[in-house]
């Protein structure tokens, strides 16, 4: 089977400064793949790359022909000027027929959602509405750009939990991007950790039935979350080659 | 009927309020009241140069209008602040605008009249030139509604549905320039700002979906124009500022009462 998305040596700049580099990666369909790394590593760069957002400065991306992405921004705020409702958030830019929206908001786990204003809604709502909105198109390819930010750990684990659904019933590979360096959602087939380049990649260790698992998340996150170990060959608190000082 | 300056009036009022409604929306949501504001003063340089060049006022003010939102758009992207390149484009536009109509111009140009607007001197040529603008303006707003909204909420958001908000933005610039050209016969350069904004923030609490407050918008535009003609009428009070103190009573109105009814 080919590769959803493909990237080769990819380098990734704003302005002057290169934020990415060095990056080749390929995404099968149905994996999901988690990123994680600190602030400013150029995760969130990586997926507006991927969605077209920003050109490559080196390297190329191959898309499979009529790829169809679902994305999550990290950031969505609406001005409290707007008046809007999920429903027409939903249809933006283009309406939807009524029984797709209503799918895609229970796939999503906000099936109540539709007639409220998106601006009360609460962080966990609005969260599932972005991935409603994600899901409307059926895409092939989910990027999800740090969606648990803001939720506790039940409330990661439950939306981690939402994701996996998604993929077993849609199909879709996800690449998700991760702000905790060492808890990742353990449906993970794979984890890249990225600072300016890919550091180092794996398998999230699952260890949900071990006790110190339990001590560590409690018994409310039914096994969704889960370790990863950094396998680094490099370390970044002394002067790295990459970091032109 | 269009013999009558009054119907001449309150028709050029009506169009300028259905065509400032869609627009003010968007300038309140994407915050951008000082940008509406710079453009409109930029309108005083158009003034100047189509006296200067002895040609027809509107498409001399369009032009410039547009020039300055495209110079401000750039220079922006370039990394300038936004608030600075406004304030020292918007300033030096007006002031060279001011300058410039007095030294190449012999007639005492009534200078008075473009900052503050005449509505009642509109003829039957400003009147067709006004509702052609403002025909154009929401046929643009109708078309590129939903892209442009996409694109107000999250740029990413509508690159990822295949839109380029950097494109979009352009029709948003592009309409402020007309809305300002057909605007500154009626109001003035000095108040076309407010028109855009009180009309829209005054719908807010009434609109449930942006369509509406779009909709709002336009109904309290003209409601300003059609109470603030009537009342400078019979106060014998300037119009373009009687216009505004309509709209600013109806958004005071709304708003109040909005409160009172969240109690």
């Amino acid at each position: 089977m080919s590769p959803l998305v493909e990237t080769r040596d990819l380098r990734l700049t704003y302005g002057r400064r290169t934020v990415l580099r060095d990056v080749s990666m390929q995404v099968e369909p149905g994996e999901i793949v988690t990123i994680v790394g600190p602030n400013g590593s150029g995760k969130s760069s990586l997926l507006r790359a991927l969605i077209g957002a920003i050109k490559p400065a080196d390297g190329e991306i191959i898309r499979k022909p009529g790829l169809r992405i679902g994305y999550v921004p990290q950031k969505l705020h609406i001005d409290a000027s707007l008046p809007l409702t999920v429903t027409r958030f939903l249809g933006l830019p283009r309406r939807v027929p009524g029984a797709r929206l209503r799918a895609a908001l229970e796939a999503a786990g906000a099936p109540d959602l539709g007639s409220r204003q998106m601006a009360d809604l609460s962080g966990g709502q609005f969260q599932r509405v972005l991935l409603a909105r994600a899901l409307l198109e059926t895409p092939d390819l989910l990027l999800l750009d740090e969606p648990t930010q803001g939720l506790d750990q039940p409330g990661s684990a439950a939306f981690y939990q939402r994701i996996e659904e998604v993929r077993q019933t849609l199909g879709c590979a996800v690449i998700m991007v991760s702000h905790d360096l060492h808890v990742v959602m353990a449906a993970s087939d794979r984890v890249l950790c990225m600072n300016g380049h890919v550091c180092c990649q794996g398998t999230p260790a699952v260890v949900a039935t071990a006790p110190e698992y339990r001590a560590l998340f409690g018994t409310g996150t039914k096994g969704a979350l889960a370790l990863y170990q950094h396998a680094h060959s490099h370390s970044h608190d002394t002067p790295h080659p990459h970091h032109e000082t | 009927m269009l013999d009558d300056f009054f119907i001449r009036a309150v028709l050029a009022g009506i169009g300028v309020a259905l065509a400032a409604a869609p627009l003010g929306c968007f300038v309140v949501w994407r915050r951008m009241a000082y940008f509406g504001e710079a453009t409109a003063h930029a309108a005083i340089l158009g003034v100047a140069l189509a006296l200067v060049l002895n040609i027809a006022v509107m498409p001399a003010v369009l032009a410039t209008a547009l020039a300055m939102a495209v110079t401000v758009s750039m220079l922006a992207k370039r990394g300038f602040g936004m608030d600075t390149a406004l304030g020292v484009l918007a300033h030096s536009a007006l002031a060279i605008g001011l300058v410039g109509a007095t030294v190449f111009t012999d007639v005492r140009l009534d200078l008075m009249g473009f900052l503050f607007g005449d509505i009642l001197s509109v003829g039957r040529a400003d009147l067709a030139a006004i509702w052609i603008g403002a025909g154009l303006v929401i046929a643009l707003m109708a078309w590129r509604w939903s892209p442009l909204l996409l694109a107000t909420l999250n740029p990413d958001l509508a690159r990822a549905s295949g839109l380029d908000p950097d494109r979009e933005s352009l029709v948003l610039t592009m309409v402020l320039a007309i809305v300002v050209a057909v605007a500154i016969k009626v109001v003035g350069m000095l108040l076309i700002a407010s028109l855009l904004i009180i009309p829209a923030a005054a719908a807010r609490p009434l609109a449930q979906t942006p369509e509406r407050m779009a909709l709002l918008a336009a109904l309290i535009g003209t409601g300003a124009a059609l109470a603030g003609l009537q009342g400078a009428m019979w106060f014998d009070t300037p119009t373009g500022p009687s216009i505004v103190c309509a709209a600013a009573l109806l958004f005071a109105l709304i708003t109040g009462g909005a409160a009172l009814a969240r109690r």
